[in-house]
């Protein structure tokens, strides 16, 4: 008997329309957990370097994590996982929402998509019985619209829909895919799920997951529900509200955006605003929250409250989560009721929520520049807001401008030409980060943005404080029930750590210490995902429910699989190992291991190739970033060593340690 | 006719408006009702069931009540704060017009028991559970007419009764009987 997981996989061939049930070996699960880390395997050994994203041979993952399905509060999570069509590299976006856990019932721990399918489809499962049923139908809905009409035809009001959008469909680089409250949208998955011709995948499931040990797991289950009480009514002090608490952060809850909206950037990641939040501004925005937003919503089983349903006037209701609130709007120095009401149409069609206002503005700004001209924008309305209205719609139908707007900032520059790359200026790998330009290098972050193959900051940070506090004292209260760090030199870290003088960055933490700290930071987001857990309730916030202390417990007392704090860190290390090689088997090399040219204004090269050098190390990586052969053994993964060595890997490698020239790019 | 009696009532005020969604009433319940206790949870065996469609927003947490044998001869529509309800979304009866309240793999019904399981808990799961406060226990003296409860395995084979007929049981049990001494 399997506990936690299913110990069963739906292979779907969509080129044939053949549907398996395939049982899964147990062995994986102990090594690589599940979720991401089943996946990689799947993806390493099954799709080779010269797979594009849009071939028949990309598989398409739909993965839940390995607690997905327990009572295990807040653990929810799908792990998509394919080729990205944007970074050419392993793309692995992850949804909250209910569908993770609705596939668990109905008896499969992931859905492998491969080949495409002739026609638009959609994929049935009902327990046992799996069909994939004519969508020509629903060709052009939206994504919202599209669960709705197919629960209504299937008759099944408790149906979980994983949906595209028509941006999806017309393989927008950055297109989505959601589900009701979540969406999983970097890397631009939904482009791959449109592109094999699948619209949803539609799940019902009513059969029991079990859990080894009972009692011992449902003990830890309260103790995680308890202490997240105890953090709803202990917010950290001196952090800004939405470091304050747990959860993905409560951006649907917060009023007060003076932060964001005067440390990130507007426009296309250009200006900082730094009086931007006045009494005023606070009182529209508050009034324009509270009139559309109907009601505070989570995710399946977890207590907080990180989304909302809103309702735009004139607009149909949609719901939404997180950082999105802002990201439109100043994307278009707007306000938030424009944000709130493009929102919606970019929810049905389904693009990302970052990506997407980004390239919006990039466009504009090319227009301003004179690289592009009125004459590639015929139609165009003069308004602010109107424009981006427009621009949204040409790219999601691929229209025009739109058609190249679509393959995101970095591909549309490299097609414009004219210069026009300066403008994508603020790519890691060939994708669209959070509008952030900061001042002083923080060497934390440094390496975290290098080498970072989440894409996505938010996946990476969290534990560590992201500054010190002005007072040893002040430290020194933060660190008293610091419970969560994995060892307790971490506490030492941050009360020595200060905001001015030696100890201060960029040079304090010392590189040794930033290496522990990032490897820590992303050893919890690598957890997160194998286990379907999410970052609101572990790897994000500071202090929070889940950790390296009690994970190997749940593990143990749910999956029946003996666990313990170092052969877990070993897991995690073992599948984000293979995860890199991936990408390196694709032509990823130290060159990409960059965070953008401008995102500090005060750099210090010496330091930054020190602290990259000695990571590289200390994760057992060649000075081009490749995991080496002995780390590779030791981690029980020769088979991925010999692999690289066939293909001379190595052998280019070694030519030339240090050298920052571009390796040949695979695949595309 | 039952002579009347004191009686606590147990009951929990669900607060629509604080509901958040989550389902975990859901998850919780069917863990503890699971044998052995805990061992498993699926939501399809759950006794509290969330009616919920977030677009119009609908959050009805709904508890498991009496089987009802057949459906309601009119289905009647709701409209409160500008929001349908179908009557049903109110409804606590596992009936033959919908899949809840039903075990998923023989259909018998079930029923909330305020968890008055074994072990009895002082409060039902469901409500520990939603830390939101959209669920609230509390009790209430009423005075009630006894009555004569069904035992559990009653309940469950006057169902099987309803759905085939007293006779195929009957002759269920007798066979199963005999294989079992043979």
């Amino acid at each position: 008997m399997r506990y936690a997981e299913t110990g069963f996989n739906l292979e779907v061939d969509l080129t044939r329309g053949n549907i398996e049930r395939v049982a899964t070996d147990p062995r994986d699960t102990e090594l690589y957990l599940g979720g991401l880390g089943t996946s990689a395997k799947i993806l390493w050994e099954r799709v080779p370097p010269e797979v594009d994203a849009f071939s028949p041979e990309n598989l398409l993952i739909f993965s839940t994590g390995l607690l997905c399905g327990t009572p295990a509060p807040g653990c929810n999570r799908t792990i998509v996982s394919t080729i990205s069509p944007q970074t050419l590299l392993m793309a692995f976006s992850m949804m909250g929402g209910f569908w993770a856990p609705e596939l668990k019932y109905a008896g499969y721990d992931k859905v492998i998509l491969r080949g495409k399918s002739p026609k638009l489809v959609y994929l049935w499962i009902k327990d046992d019985h799996v069909e994939l049923r004519d969508a020509e139908h629903l060709r052009g809905k939206g994504a919202v619209e599209t669960a709705d009409l197919i629960r209504h035809e299937l008759k099944e009001p408790n149906a979980q829909v994983a949906a595209i959008g028509l941006a999806g469909e017309n393989r927008v680089f950055f297109a989505s895919i959601e589900q009701g409250r979540s969406s999983a949208s970097r890397g631009g998955i939904g482009a791959v799920m449109g592109d094999k011709g699948v619209k949803a995948i539609v799940v019902r499931g009513t059969k029991d997951v079990n859990v080894a040990r009972p009692m011992e797991f449902m003990g830890l289950c309260n103790d995680v529900l308890k202490y997240i009480k105890f953090r709803n009514d202990n917010p950290i002090p001196g952090v800004m509200p939405i470091l304050a608490g747990l959860g993905s952060p409560q951006e649907m809850k917060v009023h007060d955006e003076k932060w964001h909206t005067e440390n990130f950037m507007w426009g296309n990641s250009r200006v900082r605003r730094k009086d931007f939040w006045n009494d005023e501004i606070a009182k529209a925005w508050a009034q324009t929250l509270d009139s559309m937003r109907t009601r505070l919503i989570s995710c399946y089983n977890c207590p907080m409250t990180c989304g909302a349903t809103i309702s735009p006037p004139g607009l149909p209701t949609y719901m939404m989560k997180c950082f999105s609130k802002l990201t439109y709007t100043m994307a278009a120095f707007s306000d938030l009721e424009f944000g709130l009401g493009i929102a919606q149409s970019a929810t049905e069609y389904g693009v990302d929520g970052f990506s997407t206002p980004q390239v919006m503005a990039f466009a504009l700004e090319l227009l301003e520049n004179g690289i592009l001209t009125d004459d590639d924008f015929p139609g165009m309305p003069a308004d602010n807001e109107g424009r981006f209205h427009w621009l949204l719609d040409k790219i999601v139908r691929r229209e025009g401008i739109g058609d190249v707007l679509a393959d995101g900032t970095y591909w549309a520059a490299q097609r414009i030409g004219k210069g026009a790359d300066a403008y994508a200026h603020n790519n890691i790998k060939k994708h669209e980060q959070l509008p952030l330009k900061l001042s002083m290098l923080n060497p934390i972050y440094f390496l975290m943005y290098a080498t970072g193959e989440k894409i996505n900051i938010t996946q990476i940070e969290g534990q560590f404080p992201q500054a010190p506090w002005p007072t040893r004292e002040e430290r020194e209260e933060f660190a008293k029930d610091w419970f969560q760090v994995p060892d307790e030199k971490f506490k030492q870290y941050l009360l020595d750590w200060e905001p001015r003088g030696e100890k201060s960055m960029p040079f304090y933490p010392t590189v040794d210490m930033c290496c522990d700290i990032v490897d820590w930071q992303e050893t919890m987001h690598y957890i997160d995902d194998a286990l379907g857990m999410c970052a609101g309730l572990s790897s994000f916030p500071l202090k929070p429910p889940y950790h390296i202390h009690n994970y190997p417990k749940f593990i143990s007392a749910g999956a029946g699989i003996d666990m313990d704090e170092e052969k877990l860190a070993k897991a995690a290390r073992r599948y984000r190992t293979l995860v890199r090689a991936f990408n390196i088997r694709r032509g990823m090399r130290r060159k990409d291991d960059k965070p953008p040219a401008n995102h500090w204004k005060k750099r210090f090269p010496e330091l930054e190739k020190q602290l990259l050098d000695t990571y590289y190390t200390f994760k057992g990586w060649n000075g081009q970033g490749i995991p080496t052969k002995e780390s590779l053994h030791e981690l029980g993964l020769d088979y991925v060593a010999e692999d690289l060595d066939k293909r001379g890997i190595y052998a280019e490698a070694e030519d030339d340690p240090s050298s920052d020239a571009p390796a040949a790019a695979a695949g595309n | 006719m039952g002579e009347k009696k004191k009686k606590i009532v147990k009951t929990i005020k669900i607060d629509v408006d604080k509901c958040n969604g989550c389902r975990a009433c859901e998850v919780i319940c069917s863990a503890f009702h699971a044998a052995p206790k805990y061992s498993s949870n699926n939501p399809a065996r759950s006794r509290i069931r969330l009616i919920r469609d977030p677009l119009r927003d609908v959050y009805l947490p709904v508890y498991a009540g009496e089987h009802a044998k057949a459906e309601c001869m009119g289905r009647n529509k709701y409209v409160i704060d500008g929001k349908d309800y179908d009557e049903c979304d109110f409804c606590r009866a596992a009936c033959p017009s919908r899949d809840i309240f039903k075990e998923p793999d023989s259909k018998l019904p079930l029923k909330c028991d305020m968890c008055e399981d074994d072990p009895a808990q002082e409060k039902p799961l469901c409500v520990q559970w939603c830390i939101n406060e959209a669920l609230i226990y509390e009790e209430r003296e009423e005075e009630v007419e006894e009555e004569v409860r069904a035992e559990d395995v009653e309940v469950g084979l006057e169902a099987m009764i309803d759905k085939y007929g007293l006779q195929k049981v009957m002759d269920t049990m007798c066979r199963m009987t005999a294989s079992k001494k043979g």
